[in-house]
């Protein structure tokens, strides 16, 4: 029986100092930046108080801004799901030519900067076809354009989210409901549909947070007229404009608080277990 | 039966070409080859899970080369069970039959002769999550045949369980074979499930059938 040959010896790197140094390193990196997210938050909180919160809750122009967020992007999340579900479900299912450039193309959004967005909107409403749809239904200046901005970014990340859920479960599944019986349609109604249930909060959720958000395309495309298309984030600007900051933190803590509540959410239905990517 | 001749099937840069078998009505038939050389693909073509480029697929004597996988009157069980999580096992069984819009009764009463069949009484109001694999299993046979399909696919349904469960499974194999006469087409490369299962086993080797298959006693 033949010696078994010698080890080789271990990097002499190996036997230098601890590893602690990097570690440290980590650390401190990562604590530097969660620092800087709690104290934005904490200094947000110390700068306003509940008297100047209860008066910005007063104002008539801020209770219709803030009735018009709710509104807005609880139609923009519908729409956004409604639209992204058909699309992340044949990205994650089908091959065809020009997959690659579909997949880039809804993107778009999610690179493009806020106030382009807005601009392209706006100019869009100033060809033939936005003419004619303006006939029919006003859309620039007036409430519509707040949802459409919204829709515009808050659509693309649904279909980034519903995407990657629709990658997640096993397409065997809908094999063999096809062969017990079903068209393709009750195979994703019956089998894919309620397996993807927790993607579609998420996504639910993530279209809703984008929307609260959203200012840069609102701004471009809908103005900001005060008691018509005026959203928290326009109140914010508006009312930092002529000096009231302590308005502008207080509803700016409102949607701290929302954003908050969107986090609790996306958790409890694991955001990460949804999404193969980071957003 | 099972009717296969001179099947054509392209898979990505996978093809395969002249393929031809034949398992007898009530038979057990047995698939083999190593890993790739395209059994499974055979076994979808047959379920109408992909397109055939050239050839003819008959089961129980009516050509179902075209015919989507709803019209073929299968039963397919896959190599990892692909249940259904978000339904219990009762759900899984009552799946066919309320797909064909049965009445209640009558889909009840095929539950439970199924669950019978498989032993899977207890695990009725279970979800899929937490089954064993050989429950899992049972439960992937039992969905498959809840349509009393004529033909049966089984992709390597054994090969992911321990020794004693597979023993087991064999058992349950051959119970529902004895009470359905259901004709079977089974692929593996274990050919101690052959052994004890086969009535013909036909070996893919290079994109071929050998010609040297063989038919058990």
């Amino acid at each position: 029986m033949s010696q078994p040959s010698p080890a080789i010896p271990a990097p002499a790197s190996a036997r230098g100092p601890s590893d602690a140094p990097f570690y440290i390193a980590l650390i401190v990196i990562g604590s530097l930046y969660v620092f800087l997210i709690l104290a934005m938050l904490v200094a947000d909180a110390s700068f306003t108080s509940p008297k100047h919160f209860w008066q910005a809750l007063q104002s008539r122009e801020i209770r219709y801004a803030i009735k018009l967020s709710l509104i807005s992007c609880s139609l923009t999340t519908l729409l956004s799901v409604w639209v992204a579900v058909p699309i992340g479900y044949l990205l994650s299912r089908f091959q065809f030519r020009g997959k690659v450039l579909l997949d880039a193309i809804l993107d778009i959004p999610i690179v493009l900067p806020p106030l382009v967005i807005g601009l392209s909107l706006l100019i869009l409403f100033q060809t033939p076809l936005g003419k004619a749809v303006e006939k029919v239904l006003p859309v620039t200046y007036e409430i519509p354009s707040v949802i459409l901005a919204q829709f515009s970014v808050a659509c693309a990340f649904a279909v980034r989210t519903l995407r990657a859920t629709f990658e997640q479960i096993n397409p065997r599944q809908e094999q063999v409901a096809l062969t017990l019986g079903c068209r393709r349609s009750q195979a994703f109604w019956l089998v894919v549909f309620p397996e993807a249930r927790r993607g579609l909060i998420t996504a639910a959720t993530l279209a809703w947070a984008r929307s609260l958000g959203e200012f840069g395309p609102i701004l471009i495309f809908s103005g900001a007229t005060r008691m018509r298309t005026e959203v928290l984030p326009t109140s914010v600007f508006l009312e930092l404009s002529v000096g009231n900051i302590e308005a502008a933190v207080a509803v700016s803590l409102l949607m701290v608080i929302a954003a908050v509540l969107v986090l609790v959410v996306i958790r409890v239905f694991g955001l990460e277990k949804t999404l193969g990517r980071p957003l | 039966m099972i009717s296969v001749e001179n099947l054509a099937v392209r898979s990505g840069p996978f093809s395969l070409n002249g393929i031809s078998f034949d398992i007898p009505t009530g038979q057990y038939g047995f698939l083999m080859g190593k890993t790739g050389t395209g059994k499974t693909t055979i076994l979808e073509a047959i379920c109408g899970l992909k397109p055939v480029s050239a050839g003819h697929i008959c089961l129980m004597g009516k050509e179902v080369t075209r015919l989507k996988p709803a019209l073929r009157g299968i039963g397919y069980v896959p190599q990892d069970g692909a249940l259904f999580p978000s339904m219990s096992v009762r759900d899984h069984l009552a799946f066919a039959l309320a797909i064909r819009r049965c009445v209640p009764a009558a889909i009840e009463q095929r539950v439970r002769e199924l669950a019978a069949m498989l032993d899977l009484e207890k695990l009725l109001p279970r979800g899929p999550r937490g089954l064993s694999g050989g429950e899992a299993q049972r439960v992937a046979l039992g969905r498959a045949l809840a349509g009393r399909p004529q033909v049966l696919c089984l992709d390597e349904p054994l090969s992911a369980l321990d020794e004693e469960t597979r023993a087991e499974m064999c058992g349950v194999l051959r119970t529902v074979r004895e009470r359905t006469g259901v004709t079977i087409l089974h692929v593996t490369h274990s050919l101690e499930e052959a052994r004890k299962l086969a009535d013909r086993i036909f070996v893919l080797k290079d994109g071929r059938i050998c010609p040297e298959e063989t038919q058990i006693p």
